[in-house]
């Protein structure tokens, strides 16, 4: 940010704007680019989405729009949302109701804000960064109650309930799942994290010690229960709960729903990426690639895991799911972040 | 106050409500279906629940109700097979066969031997096409996408196989009073072997995909487990029975056409990853079953005959004697009977058909309540269900 803010500066010529406009404008501007990023991001996911799972089921999936491989498919589905009627329930709770869809993708869009793409691109480099990420993007359960409640649907209902129930018990091992890296990198900034495992594959945390290994697989299971993918997609759950919490969601409400999960889905990924996976640094010596783009490159193979994953098992029940996060998931995160400590007690000399 | 909440709040250990007199419970009603994704057609479940626990199911039918059987009673025997189609819309060779069945019976004709052949040809790969749509939607109850396509993909070649043969590809309209309506096309016979061949090893792909995948387990062992007392006093049949552990199949026991030259076996649920007579047994039945079925078609096909189609002295109006018929068949539900009555008129002066599916559904009043949702939509996946047989 501080760039951009610079930036601005030099346009406009040094001493013309007061520092306060210029600290709104490299603000505003970031939030644009990131809203914008996240957009991209989330349209380009749904395409994948399509094209991973009619690759899995021996199926082209869309191949009409935009000549190659249907890649103008998302843009024509947003088309066609658009101009879709926006229905709103006459028993709904109006206010809750129309509010549900922008709370939901708010807390996805904030979490945004401290993710490091590059060195010194981070709209806002927090020296808690990980503790805010991880409390702007539990925003979202407050999204799906208050559609779940408003809609005045008992499938929603339940949805909600599900997905409250869910989402709040997943967010302890994964919030634990990265204890242990904060022990390493001896930071929560987001960008101390990254910079922290820089130098090889072998700095990255996931490879560190087996510990740490074992916490990036929690994290990454945590965080597909996170976004309510299959396995874990019982907020939604089609065959059960019609559509769950967002049965009575249409047009561009529901589109606000859907692009959410996305940007969910790619946000994830890239909390993994700057926290397991070395962010922009690669293994290649010499070779200066755009650290951006390895850092997406990075946080794409992770979506596409997610995506093979939900294509391939089968949805576990709302009672298992609970049993594999406090009886499985958090006693191994526990285990995990003794035996990262043992482990840098044993191994690693402080300097 | 409800008993039944009563019940949970002891069974649940606490006097809570002693501490909260004002706090008054109830149990949700539900409605599931006619329109919901996973109810397999018009089905409506009338279901209380206390969170996510099941007290009661009860279901409400009727929604495809076509008057099949008064339909029956207004035209003539061979006008009807066209209705049988629309019985059981994902196995209409088997429903065509069972009233064909009938009406030979009460005609007291004898079918020529390359009709039988053809016949029984045709039911199993309509068996293994119709069990392909209960793997594959049981899958998508249990939240697994990608078993359907698979399912589709090979039910294409029996459709494609069948629409060579008679044209049609849902609704077949192909077995006709006295044989069948069509001779087979050229190439027919290695065209059903190829198809063999290549779904025997597509078996193994199901069972590494789905049948054996640790959260399909854990999803379906134990649960809706129908004992066979249950399944008797109901009057279960076909894949539901046999999954209780029940080896009865009317193709072995009570044959019919010429079922009894072929051999097979009857597959029945061991209990293997749970309790004999739950879900995981009832669809794994299903599998084997395919199995079986690919065993029969090989058979058939190495045996089949040259020879006449169909009974040449059939008139276009085929009028029945006075008297009356049942027959039982093994459709891929079940029991399929039908019961025809004829006083020598034009028509049956009445006619009865005994659907599997009713059967088989109403067990869900006794082993659905106790469950949590996900399992009684597991429980009424493995039922597999089909509307239009039920409300006929």
């Amino acid at each position: 940010m501080e760039q951009v803010t610079a930036l601005f500066a030099r346009i406009a010529g040094a001493g013309t704007l007061s520092p306060q406009l210029l600290l709104w404008l490299g603000a505003l501007t970031m939030a644009l680019i990131m809203a914008l990023v996240m957009a991209a991001c989330a349209i380009v996911f749904t395409w994948a989405e399509r094209k991973v799972a009619g690759f899995i089921q021996s199926r082209y999936g869309p191949m009409r729009v935009g000549r190659w491989h249907g890649i103008a498919q998302p843009i024509a589905d947003m088309l066609k949302i658009l101009q879709k009627e926006d229905i709103i329930p006459a028993d709904a709770d109006r206010k809750f109701f129309i509010l549900a869809p922008f709370v939901l993708f708010i807390g996805s869009l904030m979490a945004w804000a401290a993710i490091p793409f590059a060195p010194g691109f981070v709209a806002a480099d927090l020296d808690m960064g990980l503790l805010y990420i991880f409390a702007a993007s539990s925003l979202v359960t407050i999204g799906i109650l208050m559609s779940g409640w408003a809609s005045n649907n008992k499938w929603s209902l339940y949805g909600a309930a599900r997905g409250a129930a869910q989402i709040v018990s997943y967010e302890i091992p994964l919030a634990l799942a990265v204890v242990p890296v904060v022990l390493y990198a001896g930071s929560l900034n987001m960008t101390d994290i990254v910079v922290a495992q820089q130098g090889g594959i072998w700095k990255w945390f996931a490879l560190r010690n087996p510990f740490l290994f074992v916490s990036f697989l929690i994290y990454f299971l945590a965080s597909i229960a996170e976004v309510n993918r299959t396995p874990f997609d019982l907020p939604e759950t089609e065959s059960e709960l019609v559509a769950g919490y967002h049965t009575e969601y249409s047009g561009m409400r529901f589109a606000f729903f859907f692009l959410a999960e996305y940007a969910n889905l790619f946000l994830v990924s890239c909390i993994a990426t700057a926290v397991f996976l070395g962010g922009w640094g690669h293994p290649v010596p010499g070779l200066n690639f755009a650290p951006a783009l390895v850092f997406l490159a990075k946080a794409v193979l992770l979506v596409l895991a997610q995506i093979w994953i939900r294509w391939t098992l089968p949805r576990l029940r709302v009672d298992q799911l609970m049993h594999v996060c406090w009886k499985v998931m958090i006693p191994l995160a526990l285990v995990c972040l003794a035996g990262s400590g043992v482990w840098m007690l044993a191994f690693v000399r402080f300097a | 106050m409800n008993p039944a909440i009563d019940g949970v709040a002891a069974s649940r250990g606490g006097d809570d409500r002693a501490a909260l007199p004002r706090l008054k419970s109830e149990l949700l009603e539900l409605n599931m279906g006619p329109q919901h994704p996973s109810t397999h057609g018009v089905l409506r479940l009338l279901i209380h629940t206390d969170g996510e626990i099941v007290h009661s199911v009860r279901p409400y039918i009727g929604y495809l109700h076509r008057c099949a059987e008064k339909i029956g009673e207004g035209c003539d025997c061979r006008q009807f097979v066209v209705y049988t189609d629309r019985l059981d819309y994902l196995a209409p060779m088997n429903c065509n066969f069972g009233y064909v069945v009938a009406v030979e019976k009460l005609m007291g004709i004898a079918v020529p031997e390359r009709a039988e052949h053809i016949r029984v040809i045709c039911a199993e790969l309509q068996r293994i096409a119709s069990h392909l749509i209960a793997f594959g939607t049981f899958g998508l109850d249990m939240g697994a996408w990608t078993p359907l396509l698979y399912a589709f993909r090979e039910r294409e070649v029996i459709l494609n196989i069948f629409e060579r043969l008679c044209g049609g590809r849902m609704l077949y309209n192909y077995y006709d009073i006295g044989g069948v309506r069509f001779d087979l096309p050229d190439g027919f016979a290695e065209e059903v072997v190829d198809f063999i061949d290549m779904f025997e090893r597509k078996l193994d792909e199901y069972n590494t995909l789905l049948s054996y995948n640790k959260i399909f387990i854990e999803r379906t062992a134990d649960v809706g487990v129908l004992s066979v007392a249950d399944a008797n006093a109901y009057g279960c049949t076909g894949p539901v029975l046999r999954g209780s552990g029940v080896a009865w199949d009317c193709r072995r026991d009570d044959p019919y056409s010429i079922y009894d030259r072929f051999e097979f076996d009857v597959p029945t649920g061991q209990g293997e990853m749970g309790t004999v007579g739950d879900s995981w047994d009832r669809y794994m039945v299903r599998i084997r079953e395919m199995a079986e079925s690919c065993r029969i078609v090989r058979q058939a096909v190495k045996a089949l005959p040259e020879g006449p189609i169909r009974t040449p002295e059939l008139k276009k109006i085929v009028k029945v004697p006075a008297g009356a018929a049942y027959t039982r068949t093994e459709s891929s539900k079940g029991e399929l009977g039908f019961y025809v009555i004829a006083d020598g008129g034009a028509t049956p002066f009445r006619l009865k058909i005994r659907s599997p599916s009713f059967s088989n559904l109403h067990v869900i009043e006794k082993i659905g309540p106790g469950q949590m949702i996900s399992d009684l939509v597991a429980t009424v996946g493995s039922l597999d269900l089909v509307l239009g047989e039920i409300d006929r």
